[in-house]
């Protein structure tokens, strides 16, 4: 597990996860979705996690994010303890440090593009300004469109944004592309790919898809709720070269 | 076997079980009230009924100064007329055995035979023994009042001659329900009774002996009373006929009937509330769970399931709702009834209570809650209905929403998107904002209506007592006495000032109109007793004219500049016409006033008091009192002090109930209103909510976006309750204006501010339950599920 750390010598590991697991309690059964993961992240690294229906990706990317905690374990990013279920720290944590993207996109619909930016950019401590983070996503001309008045594409982009205007250290994306189209899921990956060339920020992406891969400094394959595979490229394909 | 789809109604039914059972308490408060005020008012009435026909209340009543008896039999001929019964009445001083100033009474005769008409009903003792004079029946109040028991002697002044009786029995009247002496402001049943005796003894000591002056008469069915009474006045006019009039005229019957008719006007009101927010709730909260099955729907819809089938799905699920609540409420009501009858019947002394199930009041007012919550689901069944499956199938896009109008006009520029959201939501979804908002305008204005009525108590012992009368004492003489008889009182130490007065008891007639109460003749210039309007202003009393109470004009039908025609009943019974000068719209009591020296005019007597108001020095009062009754010209005295806590006692604790009982449905409502808005919201912002978790807002900054829609409400809510609360007040005033009383529509500052501060209390009690919901949420179970 650490020919990657070795690989990256030089950067330092931002998140650090050692033997964690996460067990769902449903009812009298117990539905195992990490059984025992251990993986460092390094600072501005794009890295994308694969894996079939069910093996626990969400699962671990939810705890990474301070979403959920894990049964067992331990898992840090800097000096924050995830694994402590305080929802005050965990909250503190995303608020400061993290942005996600999911599928759905979750805008709020009486908001407009701006607005939905602004809710995530008034709670940052040197967020960008709205406006720049929504001309970043390619959505300059749209800031006042509410969410019924935008394609899927363009409200996931407005997601972006609102994930991106805080400045986040780390962007946890779950399946962003899911519920695009080729085209516009590829626009949807060149402005992640952007962002973390850019700004520098760790980012991790879901998906079943594994064309996308050609685009990560890393590739990590789960199943079954550990992780079985790790990849580094050589280089990063540009996201619009990606076919699938 | 339960079916699949009943099996959903079941299941929705625990998952929405909070806001089913907020549902199910507001259409229970609304059965509750329903069946509980009719069954109350019901009840009161056929008790009123049942003990006027058992002891044969009469349905005319006339007086004469000295009628033959002869008479009887000519009005017994009168076409319709049943039953004709003469008596002997007459005023009555009654020393008190405990000692202490004399009561007053009213002494009634009863035939030898026994009584035919107002028959009274004996709650003690025994009756009159035929064969004696010296007995007598003396009305409950009094008696318990001044603790007088069958077997006790009673020294009675009538027409100046003292008799001892012995007390038979203790009885009530159908006539005296209520019984306030004339001209008194309240009824005080320590200073003023009805007394029954036989006839010889009490014609022989009114000098009426082969004469009545009084006579009741019995209707029979189908007479016209217009008739009796205009027959009656012909053949008692040459004998100083005083008028005939029927049972409106009598001031317990109308009280008792105005209570009733107050009692059935709330009935239809506060119920109706009820069913009114309930049926808003049942379509907020139905709407949303069609909302959020949309898919179900169609699913159901594609399995083959029709438009029928699906909204008989919705229909039985508020029916159950709506018959869970109807049922409690049938349960509460008949108790609710059942205590207010009692407490009513205990309180006007009813002999008789009739209180029954009223099976038929139960099932109409279920039946009435159940088309309240269906007629609630409607709007929401119909969306469900029309649902095509192929569409349901697909999630529902995402809201449309616009800029508001307010916004477009730049001013809301300053707001967070938090408050734009709420802003905007609002603004999409105006009515149920509003509807909402008026469930909480509903609730403060009940709770203005219940504070309301302490307010009216204490406006009314304020102007009255404070304003008006600010006498500590008042004196009424054995006779009529000279002002200097008066003006020496003033010597008693602790006594600060003495005012005269004159008062005579008096019958007011206007055309076919009259009215028993005092004539008082005071000086103009008098401080102690002033007149005093609704509004607190002092009117000056003028020169010359009659002034009466603004409700007594109206029972006279007189207004300024009309002539009323007077006639004393006592002394030489003069009659003439005095000229009303002024009406004052007083709030206690009605009242006849006039300039004292016009009284002596009118009476044709010299300067002449019958007692007098004192001002005393409080620590004083006592001595002052024990040392007025060692005078033997004096007859009574009164302290203001023991008047005002009669009264107080009297009304305080109905009062306390009916703010309770109001108080707590003002703040079922405001709970059940909010409650459910605050579940609604939550329920349709779920998602919004958990992806601001996500974005690391939190709980509390969450909270107070729910809160803050909320807060929308209330905001529009508390004061359109005020508003609201102030039109419930005066058409409550209009209705409850009695000779009794008056309600001045006057609603003090604190009581909005009470009503608008337990709203609001319900509120955040409702929103720090809401914090729970927040607390508990599970941010990820709900950006997973795609609504
Ligand atoms: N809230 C939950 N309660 C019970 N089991 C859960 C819960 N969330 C996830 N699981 C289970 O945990 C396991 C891992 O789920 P997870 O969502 O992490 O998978 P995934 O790799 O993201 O799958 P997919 O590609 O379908 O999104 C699965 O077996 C899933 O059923
Ligand atoms: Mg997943």
């Amino acid at each position: 597990m650490t020919t990657t750390a070795q690989a990256v010598a030089g950067r330092a590991p931002v998140f650090a996860a050692r033997g964690l697991e996460k067990v769902y309690r449903v009812g009298e059964i117990a539905v195992p979705a990490l059984r025992g993961v251990d993986l460092d992240l390094y600072e501005g690294e794009l890295v994308v996690l694969l894996g079939p229906s069910g093996s626990g990706k969400s699962t671990l990317l939810n705890v990474l994010g301070g979403l959920d905690v894990p049964t067992a374990g331990t898992v840090t990013w800097r000096d924050h303890d995830l694994a402590n279920p305080d929802e005050r720290l965990l909250t503190r944590y995303r608020r400061d440090h993290v942005g996600f993207v999911f599928q759905l996109y979750n805008l709020v619909p009486s908001l407009t593009a701006r607005e939905n930016v602004a809710l995530a950019a008034e709670i940052a401590e040197h967020p960008l300004d709205p406006a720049d983070a929504l001309a970043r996503v390619g959505l300059a001309a749209r800031v006042d469109h509410f969410p019924s008045q935008l394609s899927g594409g363009e409200q996931q982009r407005v997601a972006i944004a609102r994930a991106i205007v805080k400045r986040p250290d780390v962007l946890l994306c779950d399946e962003p592309t899911g519920a695009l189209d080729v085209q516009t899921g590829r626009l949807v990956l060149s402005v992640l790919e952007r962002v973390n060339r850019e700004l520098g920020t760790t980012t991790v992406i879901i998906t079943h898809n594994a064309a996308i891969a050609a685009m990560a400094d890393r590739v990590i394959s789960m199943r079954d709720g550990r992780i079985v595979r790790e990849e580094r490229n050589a280089h990063r394909a540009p996201p619009e070269a990606l076919a699938w | 076997m339960v079916r699949a789809l009943d099996r959903k109604v079941l299941r929705d039914l625990r998952a929405h079980a909070g806001q089913a059972v907020a549902i199910a308490v507001l259409l229970a408060c609304a059965v509750t009230t329903l069946v509980g005020s009719v069954a109350t008012a019901r009840a009161l009435e056929r008790s009123q009924a049942r003990y006027y026909a058992e002891h044969r209340f009469a349905h005319v009543f006339a007086a004469a100064r000295r009628a033959p008896e002869g008479i009887a039999a000519r009005i017994a001929a009168l076409p319709g007329v049943a039953e004709v019964e003469t008596r002997v009445a007459s005023s009555a001083t009654v020393e008190r055995p405990a000692g202490g100033p004399p009561a007053s009474a009213r002494i009634l005769s009863l035939p030898p035979g026994g009584a035919r008409v107002n028959v009274p009903y004996l709650r003690a003792g025994s009756g009159l023994d035929p064969d004696r004079t010296d007995q007598v029946l003396v009305s409950e109040g009094f008696a318990l009042a001044n603790q007088l028991r069958p077997g006790d002697r009673l020294g009675v002044v009538v027409n100046g001659k003292r008799q001892v009786l012995r007390i038979a029995g203790v009885a009530l009247s159908p006539e005296f329900v209520y019984a306030i002496r004339p001209g008194d402001l309240f009824p005080d049943d320590r200073a003023y009774g009805i007394l029954w005796t036989s006839r010889a003894g009490l014609a022989a000591a009114a000098d009426l002996e082969g004469a009545f002056d009084e006579v009741a008469v019995l209707l029979a069915p189908g007479a016209r009373e217009a008739d009796v009474i205009a027959g009656i006045d012909r053949l008692l006019a040459p004998y100083g006929g005083l008028g005939a009039h029927g049972r409106d005229r009598n001031v317990s019957h109308r009280f008792l009937s105005d209570e009733l008719a107050q009692l059935r006007a709330m009935a239809a009101l506060v119920p109706a509330i009820f069913l009114g927010v309930a049926a808003f709730v049942v379509s907020v909260v139905l709407s949303r769970l069609v909302t959020t099955q949309r898919q179900q729907i169609g699913a159901l819809e594609a399995l083959g399931y029709g438009a029928r089938a699906i909204a008989l799905h919705y229909a039985k699920l508020v029916s159950i709702i709506a018959l869970a609540g109807g049922a409690l409420g049938a349960i509460g009501g008949i108790a609710l009834g059942r205590a207010f009858a009692r407490s009513y019947a205990d309180f006007y002394r009813l002999p008789v209570l009739a209180f029954e199930g009223e099976a038929g009041v139960v099932v109409v007012a279920v039946l009435v809650a159940l088309a309240a919550a269906l007629a609630g689901s409607l709007g929401a069944v119909r969306r469900a209905v029309r649902i095509a499956p192929a569409e349901a199938m697909r999630p529902e896009p995402p809201a449309s929403y616009r800029p508001t109008l307010l916004e477009r006009a730049g001013l809301f520029r300053p707001l967070s998107p938090a408050a734009r959201m709420i802003a905007r939501d609002v603004a999409r979804r105006p009515i149920r904002a509003l509807l909402s908002a008026a469930g909480l305008a509903c609730a403060v204005a009940i709770l203005v209506v219940a504070w309301f009525a302490a307010d009216a108590m204490d406006l009314i012992l304020e102007q009255q007592l404070v304003v008006a009368q600010r006498q500590d004492l008042t004196v009424t003489f054995t006779d009529a006495v000279a002002p200097a008889g008066a003006l020496e009182l003033r010597s008693l130490p602790g006594v600060r000032a003495v005012e005269g007065f004159r008062a005579v008891p008096v019958t007011l007639r206007r055309g076919h109109r009259s009215y028993r109460t005092a004539l008082t003749g005071v000086d103009p210039g008098a401080d102690l007793t002033r007149l005093v309007t609704a509004d607190g202003r002092v009117v000056p009393l003028p020169p010359a004219g009659l002034v009466l109470s603004a409700k007594l004009g109206e029972l006279l039908h007189a207004a300024p500049g009309d002539r009323v025609e007077i006639e004393v009943l006592e002394g030489r019974r003069r009659t003439g016409p005095l000229t009303v000068a002024l009406l004052v719209d007083d709030l206690l009591g009605v009242q006849a006033t006039l300039s004292r020296r016009a009284l002596a005019d009118f009476l044709g007597e010299g300067d002449l008091l019958s007692g007098a108001q004192l001002s005393v020095d409080p620590a004083a009062l006592d001595v002052v009192q024990a040392r007025l009754r060692e005078r033997p010209r004096v007859a009574g005295t009164t302290a203001r002090a023991a008047s005002v806590a009669a009264f107080r006692s009297l009304v305080a604790g109905f009062i306390l109930a009916y703010m309770a009982a109001l108080g707590a449905l003002g703040a079922v409502i405001a709970a059940g209103v909010v409650y459910n808005a605050a579940r609604v919201t939550w329920a349709e912002r779920a998602r919004e909510l958990a992806t601001l978790r996500v974005l690391g807002f939190t709980r509390a900054e969450i909270w107070r976006v729910l809160a803050g829609e909320i807060g929308v409400h209330a905001a529009l809510g508390i004061p359109a309750g005020c508003a609201l609360g102030l039109g419930f007040v005066g058409w409550t005033a209009a209705r409850a204006s009695t000779d009794l009383y008056r309600i001045p529509a006057e609603i003090s500052a604190a009581t909005f501010v009470r009503a608008a501060l337990l709203i609001l209390a319900a509120t955040a009690a409702v929103l720090l339950a809401a914090t729970r919901w927040v607390r508990r949420a599970d941010l990820l179970d709900v950006l997973k599920s795609k609504e």
